[in-house]
This record gives structure tokens, sequence and C-alpha cells, in this order.
């Protein structure tokens, strides 16, 4: 199998377009308010940290003495608790890991600008929130200046930290959530465009295959309605000439039928009166005599041309029978080669106790045609073999000939082709290939045409063993 | 030879049966309705019908089952379409045999004298099976004691089945011996025969004594 970088289903394709736009829109919504709100938190955690920090400085800070002595300093930092460092000059009161953290960035702000100052840092893998303040003094006409103290301080952000990890952790899981129903909503819109696409497949997979009734109904005004309404018409076009052409097709054979039918009752009368007419021919003059016999011949050839047809249309209509009984192939075959005094000028061959069921007189039939062929279109010796096989028997015919030009053979079973156009006098009505044809079909089975090795024509035919009757 | 009553239709058809028929010595006379055709029975009955199938008023198959009601004389059919429904119905309405229109008056003779020919089988005089006489000189049959009144076909039938009590009899033999028709028969005659013969000579036709089915092969007569 190939590699595809996108599924070629339309279903799949649906899918995966829905899904991955919905989930991705529900993610970016989860990822922007878990941003906003840890910034929220940062922001109000800073503001508690560093008014916490300053209430504490400005309980104080009134006891202090100017200029402050370590003790001072030291009771300043113990006030604003661990990870602190308060510092007046050259005085410094320190504890804990928070002066470590403090840069001199963060001092240079604090006492340029004479104000709070925060900075966020990492240490140790924790985030530090660092606060840096100037203590201020008011004096009593209330004007406040810088006391020249500083106070710094770390605080330990990890719980905000993992606050924010927990909206961040609910923000992917929202995502999560969203895929089931997405995937769902996906599943039954993809549905909704491919039903219809569906019943349209069904319906024209029902027509290919000749069920020309097959339609699909068009539902609502979109581009798969307009198609299905394209399909329809189409269908019913395909439908009405179909049914034009069958109801040709069965007229002229009902035609042919009728023809041979009606024929039948003058021939009648004809074949009554040509045999008095033989038995007093001998009396006649020469002319009366030879007009006598031709009419005698052509009647013959006309009642046997109307008993072709009606075999023919029997065929068409689906009207024909089979009637099988158990025989013994060698004695079928050469009792119909001896009705027709053939057996002196036909080598045949076949094993004796072949016995299987048959519609004798259509294996009759089917044998005196290919073996009548060979004898007046082939040239001596015809050979005809039969052999068995398990389920199934072949018999073979085949002349010593020029054999059938290879453009011929693709139309020998056509009804009234004659190979040789010259030839076109000959007793045949010129179906009897296509009645042995379809005498074989009727069996089950089938027969070709073609040619020997040496030269000569060829015709095999294949009957199935029919199972016993019940 | 024989009084034929020929039962058709079509004027011209007719005529020229008629005239083809009497030239093999039959004595013709015709009829052109199955109406017609059952007077001219009654008034002087024939030794054989010739009827065709297809006829105005009432068809060929409700006169035919009106002649085998009245008595035992042989019919031929003449079947236009030479159709299974045809013979079919034809063969259950009684007819001894079928030819398929046009028929070439020689093969229409040739069956007719088949038809009528009584036996074949030697005079042995009368052969008894059980409950089943056969006189075969009198050409008589009686089942206890009771007479049987049964057509020249189905008679023929009886005494070539009865002739070698036990052997297997194929339908193409039949119909070669009993019919007389060269080997291309049509077997749903013997079938058909050997039906009316039970329903004549059988105590239960269902489960014949005399006339047994072979499968696959023909009939025989018992052994009883």
């Amino acid at each position: 199998m190939s590699w595809r970088p996108w599924p070629r289903g339309l279903r799949a394709r649906l899918l995966i377009a829905f899904v991955t736009v919905t989930v991705l829109g529900a993610a970016a919504a989860a990822w922007a308010s878990a941003g906003a709100a840890s910034n929220a938190l940062v922001v109000s955690t800073e503001d508690r940290i560093t008014e916490n920090i300053a209430g504490q400085i400005a309980a104080i800070a009134p006891t202090l003495t100017f200029p402050p002595d370590q003790a001072d300093l030291d009771r300043l930092r113990l006030a604003v608790g661990a990870d602190t460092m308060v510092r007046h000059e050259d005085l410094a009161s320190m504890a804990g890991s928070g002066p470590d953290l403090i840069t001199g960035e963060l001092r240079n702000a604090v006492r340029t600008g004479n104000r709070i100052v925060t900075q966020r840092v990492d240490a140790d893998d924790r985030p530090w929130l660092l606060v840096g303040m100037p203590v201020m003094t008011t004096s009593p006409d209330g004007t406040r200046t810088a006391s020249g103290i500083e106070v710094y301080t770390a605080r330990d952000l990890s719980d905000v930290e993992q606050e924010i990890h927990a909206l961040a952790g609910s923000a992917a899981g929202t995502a999560a959530v969203v895929l089931l129903p997405a995937t769902l909503l996906a599943l039954l819109a993809a549905r909704s465009v491919l039903r219809p696409v569906r019943t349209l497949r069904d319906t024209a997979r029902r027509l290919a295959s000749g069920d020309l009734d097959a339609r699909s109904a068009p539902r609502g005004t979109d581009e798969l309605a307009e198609l299905t309404a394209t399909v329809n018409e189409m269908a019913e076009a395909v439908q009405t000439s179909m049914a034009r052409m069958q109801r040709m097709q069965d007229d002229a054979r009902r035609f042919a039928a009728d023809v041979s039918h009606e024929l039948r009752t003058p021939l009648s009368t004809l074949t009554a009166v040509v045999e008095v007419l033989a038995t007093t021919a001998d009396g006649m003059e020469d002319d009366a005599r030879e007009s006598a016999q031709l009419a005698i011949t052509e009647t013959h050839r006309l009642v046997r041309l109307v008993e072709d047809l009606m075999a023919v249309s029997r065929f068409d209509a689906g009207t024909a029978v089979l009637h099988p009984e158990e025989v013994d192939l060698a004695v079928v075959v050469r009792d119909c080669l001896r009705a027709r005094d053939w057996l002196d000028r036909i080598d045949v061959q076949i094993p004796t106790g072949i016995r299987l069921r048959l519609d004798r007189r259509r294996l009759d039939v089917i044998v005196a045609n290919l073996a009548g062929n060979a004898l007046r279109h082939g040239a001596d010796p015809v050979r005809l073999r039969a052999w068995a096989g398990a389920d199934q028997v072949w018999i073979e015919v085949v002349d010593s000939g020029a054999g059938l030009p290879e453009q011929v053979l693709p139309q020998v079973f056509d009804r009234f082709y004659k190979a040789d156009a010259a030839r076109t006098r000959t007793p045949g009505s010129g179906l009897g290939l296509a009645i042995a044809l379809e005498n074989a079909r009727l069996h089950g089975g089938d027969l070709t045409a073609g040619n020997a090795d040496g030269g000569g024509a060829r015709f095999l035919l294949r009957l199935p063993r029919l199972e016993e009757e019940l | 030879m024989a009084a034929l009553l020929l039962i058709e239709d079509d004027p011209l058809v007719r005529r020229g049966m008629q005239l083809a028929l009497r030239r093999h010595g039959h004595d013709v006379r015709t009829a052109d309705t199955g109406e017609a055709g059952l007077r001219e029975f009654a008034t002087t009955p024939p030794d054989l019908v010739v009827l065709d199938l297809m006829l105005p008023g009432i068809d060929g198959f409700e006169v035919c089952r009106r002649i085998r009601a009245a008595g035992e004389v042989p019919v031929i059919m003449l079947t236009a379409r030479g159709d299974d429904f045809d013979v079919v119905g034809g063969l259950a309405a009684g007819a001894d045999d079928y030819v398929v229109k046009p028929v070439q008056p020689t093969v229409l003779d040739a069956r007719i004298r088949a038809v009528l020919r009584r036996s074949n089988g030697p005079h042995d005089g009368v052969r008894a099976h059980r409950d089943l006489h056969i006189d075969t000189v009198a050409l008589t049959v009686s089942l206890r004691g009771a007479p049987v009144s049964l057509t020249p076909t189905e008679f023929r039938l009886l005494l070539t089945l009865s002739r070698a009590p036990g052997r297997v009899f194929g339908r193409q033999q039949l119909l070669e011996e009993v019919w007389e028709h060269h080997y291309l028969g049509d077997s749903r005659l013997v079938d058909n025969c050997v039906q009316r013969l039970r329903a004549k000579i059988e105590i239960s036709p269902a489960r014949p004594e005399y006339v047994q089915t072979v499968r696959g092969f023909g009939y025989r007569f018992g052994p009883v």
C-alpha cells in the first residue's frame, strides 16, 4: 500500500478537518483564558505581598532611631520576615537565602527611584518574587522623606506557580474533553453529507447492473440534490429508450413467429397436394414433370425454413423446453447418422457406455447440423469423435476441407449468415448453426467453431451431464 | 383402406389432405367445425379421426374428449404449433398420436396404419395374469371377468408389454414397436398411454401391479 499524505475517503477527510478545527479552537480558547487567569493571579499575589511588607515596615518604622544602629536593622528584618536583608549605608542585617538573590540592578532601582521595586527570578528551581523597598519617614508636617534604610526581601512563589500549572492543565483537559463531542458532531455532519452521496452511488450501481427502475429521491435544494435529479433524468431517458428498443425487438420476434405460423396453413395444403402431384408426375410431359418436381422441392424447402424459423422463435421467446432422458451417447449419434444415411460417410469414434441425460431430439438436431455441414461444405473424410469427463461430454466434428476463414469464425453462428456468397442456394435454411448453438445452450453447454490443426473446420460441442431428476 | 373423419377448419387444407389421403386408399369424410365433426362421428362412426386442434367453436381438445367418451375410436391430432401445450393437452384429452403441420400425407398415412394395426404380437390365445385376461385372438381384455374397453393403441401397448412379463421395455423401443415411430419419437406418447392403460386395468393406478415403471429405463409388465 502506498503512503498517502491525505486520506482519499470523503468521510475520513471530512472527519479529520472537522475534528482538527474544533479541537484547535477549543484549545486556543482554553489556553488564552488560562493565560489571562494566571496573569491576574501573579499580579494580585505581587500586590498582596508588597502591601503586606509595606504594612509591616510601616508598623515598625516609627520605633526606629535615626540613624539606626545594628539592633534597629535587626528588628526591622525580623519584622519583615525570613529571607530578608535590611541595609543602611554600611550597616546590614540579613538572613536566609533572599539576600543572595538581590541584584545590584534592584538596589540601584530602589536607591535612585526611592520607590518599591519588584522583580521575579528563578533560583533553586523555584520562582521567587524579590521586593526592594526604601523606608520612608514622615516628618511632623506630613512630608515623607527617604530614611536611607532599604529593605529587601524574597518570597517563594511556588504555590502560585502550581496554581498556574493547574490552570494550564485544566485548559488542556478542556481541549481533550472537546475531542469526543467534536468527533461525534463531525461524524453526524459527515453522515448528513455522505448519505445522499452514498444513496446516489447505490442508485448508479443498480442502474449499471441493469435495474433501470432504480432512482434516488432528491432531498433539499443543494448541489447534491441537483446531481440526484440529473442522475434520475438520465436513468429515465435510458429506461425509455431501452423500453422502446425492447418493444421493437419483441415486435420483430412476434412478427417472425406469427409469419411462420401463418405460413403453416398454406404450406399444409401445398405439402398435401405436391405429393399427389409427385405420384402423377410420371405421366406428365417433360416440362410439366419438371415443374412439378420444382414445386415439390421448393415446398419441402419452404417447410424446412418455416420449421427452423419457428424453432428460433421459440428460443427467442424463451418457450423452448428441454425434455431430458437417459440415453447412450453412441446410440443417439449413430441413430442420427443412420437415419440420414451418413453412417458410412463419416468416421465415428465414440466409446461405448457413455450414458447421460439429455434431450435426444435436440442432440439429434445438433449432430445432424454439424455432420450435414461438414459433408456439404467440407471435404471427406469427416470425423466425429466423442469423449466424456466426470461432468461433461464433448462431441467434435472435423472435416478435411479448407477450413473456415478467420474473419468468418465470429459470424458462423449468426442467423442467415452464409460463409460463401456463391453458395446461397444450399439446402440449409441459414439457421442451422444458430439453432444448434441455442440447443447446446439450452442444455447448459456450448458450441464453438474453429479450425483443426491439419486444416478443415472443427466444431466442438460441450454438454454438461445433467443431474438425475428426483 | 380405412374410413377416416378429417376435422379441419381451413377449406384448402381440408381439401388438399382429403385428396392426398384418398390417394393412399382411404375413404375420407370431412367436417369444418368441431360440432359438425361430432355430428358426423355420431351418424357414421369412422375407423379413425384426424383432428385439427385449432377449431372455431368447440376446440380440438374438447372434440377429442367427447370422441373418447363415446368409444374407442382412435384419434390422431394435427398440431399447428407443435408446441408442448398442444401436445400435452391433446394427449391428456386421449389422443393416440399426433403429427405436426405441415405433415406429409405419406407420414400421416403411416401413422394411421400403425394406430389401426391392432396386434403385432403372436396370436397365442389367452394370456392370464392373476385377475387380468388378455385374449390375443379375439382382441379383448377382461379384469376380474368384466370386459375392459381399450383403444387400439392401449391394446397394442398391453400386448407388447405382456408378451414378455418381467422384461423391461425402453420408451424408444415401445415407440418403435407400438407407434411405429422412427428413432426420434416423443416419449410422452408412451407415458400418457401407460397412464390411460393403468386407469383401466390396474386395481390401484397409483400403485400399479401390471404395468410397472422402471425408473430411468421404461416399463415392464408384472411380474405377477
